[in-house]
């Protein structure tokens, strides 16, 4: 049961408002046509799932209903910090 | 019945109050405050219940959580609950129990005959030995748990209500032991709010059982002071009789409180437990720490106990389990348990110190009580059947790893063994803190902190009474501080109380014997799993090192008590097969929960129709009154079908869609998904999530679109309406709508933050009436002034804003049965009288309602794909031979679009959608059915495909069936065949997957 601040509500809310949204700072390919199977496939299945430090899309799903960034921690699931869809994340790296 | 090992000094009890109870089906009696436990040991009951492997006889051991062999099963009939510890239970006034373990009886040794061959019962001999043939698992499983007894779940619904409660605390105190009381102390003088939960029944934890004076008054008048101290604090929420048996991520811990379980099975009034989800700021864990035994031969007769449960049986509930005591140690504290015998005026035979010339001040005191210490010595075998008679002692040398000489017996009932203490470190385990292992103190201790936790006292391996109460008093201050409360100093003086030196404890763990380990008797180290110390070693030389390897292996701390008794014994008996240190071996990984939780708590009130919401459509009422029956779609509840008087499903389904066939139906349709979106992006934000393009079109116009996810599988299908310029209407599946909403919603947000669209769920906001069939126009026409419904004008997948019977009203042409439909969509409050008035207005042309079934039949008959059935989320549009619905050209690459090219979609071979005609038109296939091109090939078959949906078509007047077959729209004509689980097959002709009007005349009629 973790604990998220949605930065959007700006507030904590319980781990049940929220679903979860994958791995975020995933951009869809401009021209998907002009790809090969394995450059699209790799937008399409694969993904880093690193031990440590991991940016992901959250979505206040019965709040605000706004899908935004985390990066957590994999390894302690400490949510270092929460910010808007279309910003960068102020922790980096791979350990926490 | 007399109680023949009661005291006269009653400890916490009260005799004067006499409870009766029965155990194993003969009465018995008890004072008020007795455990079971102490309840049955007054009564010099020995045997408690059977191992679980070699059935072998067991008594109570220890006085907590830890107990291992005195698992009962409490009450009868609907409120029963199985597998609680009898030190747990708290006696009350006709309390009934059993033993789960012991079928038929525990002193009739069926099972026995199997201990008698304990030795060919090794390590993994359930799965070296029960595993082949696979099919009698399940006997042999029956058979097992019987004998072994796993204890029976009530198979009434229970009577009682449980409650779950949400709590936010600034400082959470785990355990109301001296650390604990003190930590919730200071914590709550800072303003912060407390909640302190302790398990037992009142709180004090290791006090109630003490002999020290604190600040010059008894331990349990101190106690008193204090928790009645805390009390005045409006801050602050005791909590006795509560389990906090979870930790879990962010500070967020579970509790159990049991309410009523002290006042008889089933509650007297109010909720019998309570589930407290805790968000707390700062953390105390102040849960103590359990008494490790000594392992020697059969030290598992009943009569052989822990020093410390023999203490509080004596000094907390006034009984004397024995006459003559025989005590194993290899520390000072334990001495306390010999003085404690001697003033019960029984007969303390001799201690037994693994340790030579050991002088601290509880040994010296011994001495001079005149009681004899046999210096160097181990306990290696206990003697008895059903009771202990002898201890077999000897002495050892100096590392404790070998017997030194000649082996004497000593003449007892009872044995109090002490290999030291274990730190009750499982809470702050559960947080993913690794232990670590102290030699200063023979104990793991909790690792560094993952959350805001801090452990005090014995929890911390700290286990004097002074130095807890330091510790205790700092962790409170400093928890309280950084929850934003106090200055973080301790502001109650120290306790007053006596701290005695003692000597180094000895680290030791299985005590030698005169034989090797493996040619021993049995020296258990999980009593509740027999793994004995030959076990382990076992596990070692058939190859086992990680010490979760082995404990899966030999079953260790697979028990009800998770190991709180033998565990750390079992590493270090590993840890010395494999040659290496305990540090080295490491521990296993301690989980929730800490001790058993019921499913009742868990569930709280979220059970019967408050298990999941359910959802009722405005005619909802209508429908009851009419006879429905009912089908769960999501979390609506849809009319399944209508039957008459004495109608089978069948004759009801049948005559459903031959009315909408020959004449006119209706099928309330409001549960379909429906997403407002608006928007000068909105169309195309629109083609971009569908396969088809809306860029085109027009308001009055309707589209049915087909939505892939991103790797070119169907997801949802329906039809979107142009309400007008930059306005449209979404229809979704109804099993789809959260997720279609969600769908879009991420895109925009995350993708596409610059197209101006906005989405807004309608489903709720509208009742629809589908009126179809052939007179639907009629029907339609009498109760529809201001629209035009002829063909020219209001043609198919047109839809019209018009009144129907007087209200405002959106009428699609939209069909999903193949006929002349109207969806008319009205304000959702107008729903029940709008179907009144269709029904009404119906009546001359046999208006027939009919349900989800009848749908399904007719929809089917058309080929019309329901997404989720005939589709799996491996099929694409070219898979279900949709292909006209995929936009070639569109400009924009949309969701899914590159997916169609990759290698995969586009081979050969893949499972297409048809249609199944039966060679018997009588037989209907079973849905999920598999399809092969010769039944009679040997197992096993070529899979060709399966059966996706099948009915028997009372308009066709035959079966009919969609089925994804490989390569299937090749394979026209072609036989296929059903085989079923019996034997039988049904042989059934690859057809086009649309069995009727397959021009569409009458949908656009």
């Amino acid at each position: 049961m973790l604990l998220i601040y949605c930065p959007n509500c700006l507030e904590y809310r319980e781990e049940e408002e929220f679903s979860y949204g994958g791995e975020a700072h995933i951009a869809r390919p401009l021209n998907p046509e002009t790809l090969s199977d394995a450059q699209w496939a790799d937008y399409l299945f694969f993904r880093t799932n690193p031990r440590g430090i991991h940016h992901e899309m959250w979505y206040h799903a019965t709040g605000c209903r706004r899908y935004f960034n985390a990066t957590r921690n994999t390894v302690t699931y400490e949510i270092l910090e929460t910010y808007q869809v279309g910003t960068q994340p102020q922790i980096t790296g791979t350990e926490a | 019945m007399r109680q023949l090992n009661r005291l006269l000094a009653a400890g916490r009890t009260d005799q004067n109050k006499v409870l009766n109870f029965t155990f194993n089906g003969k009465d018995y009696q008890g004072v008020a405050g007795d455990t079971l436990a102490s309840a049955l040991l007054a009564n010099g009951i020995d045997v408690v219940g059977r191992s679980f492997k070699y059935a072998r006889p067991r008594g109570i051991f220890g006085h907590g959580p830890e107990e291992p062999n005195a698992i009962m099963q409490i009450g009868s009939g609907a409120s029963t609950i199985p597998n609680l510890k009898a030190t747990q239970v708290e006696l009350y006034e006709g309390l009934e129990a059993a033993s789960v373990n012991g079928w038929p009886s525990v002193n009739f040794d069926i099972m026995g005959l199997i201990g008698a061959f304990g030795r060919l019962m090794p390590p993994g001999f359930y799965y070296k030995t029960f595993m082949y043939p696979k099919k009698l698992w399940m006997t042999y499983e029956h058979f097992i748990r019987k004998a072994a007894g796993l204890g029976s779940s009530p198979v009434e619904s229970d009577p009682d209500s449980y409650e779950k409660l949400n709590q936010h605390c600034d400082v959470l105190v785990v355990g109301a032991g001296p650390a604990g009381l003190v930590a919730a102390r200071e914590a709550a003088r800072t303003g912060a709010r407390v909640i302190i939960a302790d398990e037992q029944s009142e709180f004090g934890g290791s006090l109630l059982a003490s002999t020290q004076l604190i600040d010059g008054l008894s331990a349990t008048q101190w106690v008193a002071d204090i928790t009645k101290e805390l009390g005045a604090f409006s801050n602050v929420q005791r909590l006795p009789r509560s389990t906090v048996f979870g930790y879990y991520d962010h500070n967020f811990l579970a509790i159990l409180e049991r309410r009523t379980d002290h006042l008889g099975i089933s509650a007297p009034s109010g909720p019998r437990q309570c589930m407290h989800r805790v968000r707390a700021a700062q953390v105390v864990l102040a849960t103590g720490a359990f008494e490790r035994p000594l392992v020697f031969a059969h030290n598992d007769i009943p009569g052989v106990m822990l020093a410390s449960s023999v203490s509080t049986y004596v000094n907390r509930y006034g009984v004397a389990p024995g006459n003559r005591l025989v005590l194993a140690v290899t520390n000072d504290n334990a001495y306390q348990t010999a003085i404690d015998w001697y003033h019960t005026g029984r007969t303390v035979v001799a201690v037994v110190d693994s340790r030579t010339a050991p002088n601290g001040v509880l040994v010296e005191q011994v001495r001079a009580l005149g009681i004899q210490i046999l210096e160097g010595h181990g306990l290696i075998e206990a003697v008895g059947s059903k009771r202990v008679r002898k201890a077999l002692v000897a002495p050892i040398n100096e590392a404790g790893s070998e017997v030194t000489g000649s082996v004497q017996s000593l003449v007892c009932d009872l044995i109090a063994s002490s290999g030291g203490w274990s730190a009750a470190i499982h809470l702050s385990s559960h947080t993913g803190a690794k232990p670590v292992w102290d030699a200063s103190v023979v104990s793991f201790r909790p690792g560094e902190s993952k959350q805001q936790e801090r452990s005090a006292g014995a929890c911390k391996g700290t286990f004097g009474v002074l130095d807890g109460l330091i510790e205790g008093a700092n962790a409170g201050a400093e928890a309280a501080k950084l929850a934003g409360f106090g200055e973080g100093q301790v502001q109650f003086p120290t306790p007053l109380i006596d701290q005695i030196i003692e000597q180094p404890q000895q680290a030791l763990f299985l005590v030698p014997h005169s034989k090797t380990t493996s040619r021993a008797p049995s020296q258990f180290v999980d009593f509740q799993l027999d793994v004995s110390a030959a076990g382990i070693e076992l596990a070692v030389l058939e190859g086992f090192e990680s010490v979760e390897h082995v404990k899966r292996y030999t079953a260790l701390g697979f028990g009800t008590d998770q190991g709180k008794l033998g565990n750390i014994n079992g590493m270090a008996i590993l840890a010395k097969a494999l040659g290496q240190g305990i540090a080295e071996t490491g521990t296993t990984i301690f989980r929730p929960s800490y001790t058993p939780t019921t499913f009742g708590a868990i569930a709280g009130r979220d059970i019967n129709h408050l298990f999941d919401p359910e959802r009722y459509t405005a005619m909802h009422r209508w429908h009851v009154d009419s006879g429905a029956e009912f089908e769960n779609v999501g979390q609506w509840k849809r009319p399944w079908y209508f039957p008459q008087v004495n109608e089978t499903m069948q004759q009801a389904v049948d005559r459903e869609g031959l009315a909408v066939r020959n004449s006119v139906g209706i099928l309330d349709a409001t549960t379909l998904g429906k997403i407002d979106i608006q928007g000068p992006d909105a169309a195309e934000f629109i083609t971009r999530m569908y396969t088809n393009s809306y860029l085109k079109l027009a308001p009055g116009k309707c589209r049915y679109g087909v939505m892939l996810k991103e790797d070119g599988m169907i997801f949802d299908d329906g039809v979107c309406a142009c309400l007008s310029e930059n306005h449209y209407l979404m229809f979704t599946t109804t099993g789809g709508a959260a997720g279609v909403l969600s769908w879009l919603e991420l895109w925009q947000q995350t993708e596409w933050p610059e197209l101006q669209v906005y989405f807004t769920s309608v489903t709720d906001h509208w009742a629809t009436a589908t009126v179809t069939g052939p007179n639907a126009r009629k029907v339609i026409a009498k109760v529809c002034q201001d629209i035009d419904l002829a063909s020219e004008s209001f043609g198919f997948m047109d839809w019209r804003e018009g009144t129907v019977s007087g209200v405002a009203a959106r009428v699609f042409r939209i069909s999903f049965t193949g006929e002349l439909s109207y969806e008319v969509n009205v304000p959702a409050h107008y729903g029940r009288y709008i179907w009144e008035q269709l029904i009404e207005a119906g009546a001359e042309f046999n208006i027939t309602p009919y349900g989800t079934e009848t749908m399904h039949v007719l929809r089917a008959e058309k080929g019309f794909i329901i997404v989720g059935q005939d589709t799996d989320g491996s099929m694409t549009p070219a898979d279900m031979n949709m292909d006209w619905v995929v936009g070639k050209n569109k400009a924009f690459s949309f969701i899914g679009k590159r997916s169609l090219e990759r290698s995969d979609s586009v081979r050969e071979n893949r499972k297409q959608l048809v249609g199944l005609k039966t060679l018997d038109p009588s037989a209907v296939l079973p849905e999920g059915a598999q399809v092969v091109n010769d039944p009679n090939q040997p197992i096993p078959m070529s899979m060709q495909g399966h059966v996706t949906s099948s009915y028997y078509s009372a308009s066709l007047g035959h079966s009919i069936a969609l089925a994804v077959i490989k390569g299937g729209l090749s394979r026209m004509g072609d036989t296929i065949h059903c085989p079923a689980a019996d034997g039988s097959s049904i042989a059934a002709e690859i057809v086009s997957s649309v069995f009727y009007d397959p021009t569409g005349a009458r949908q656009n009629d």
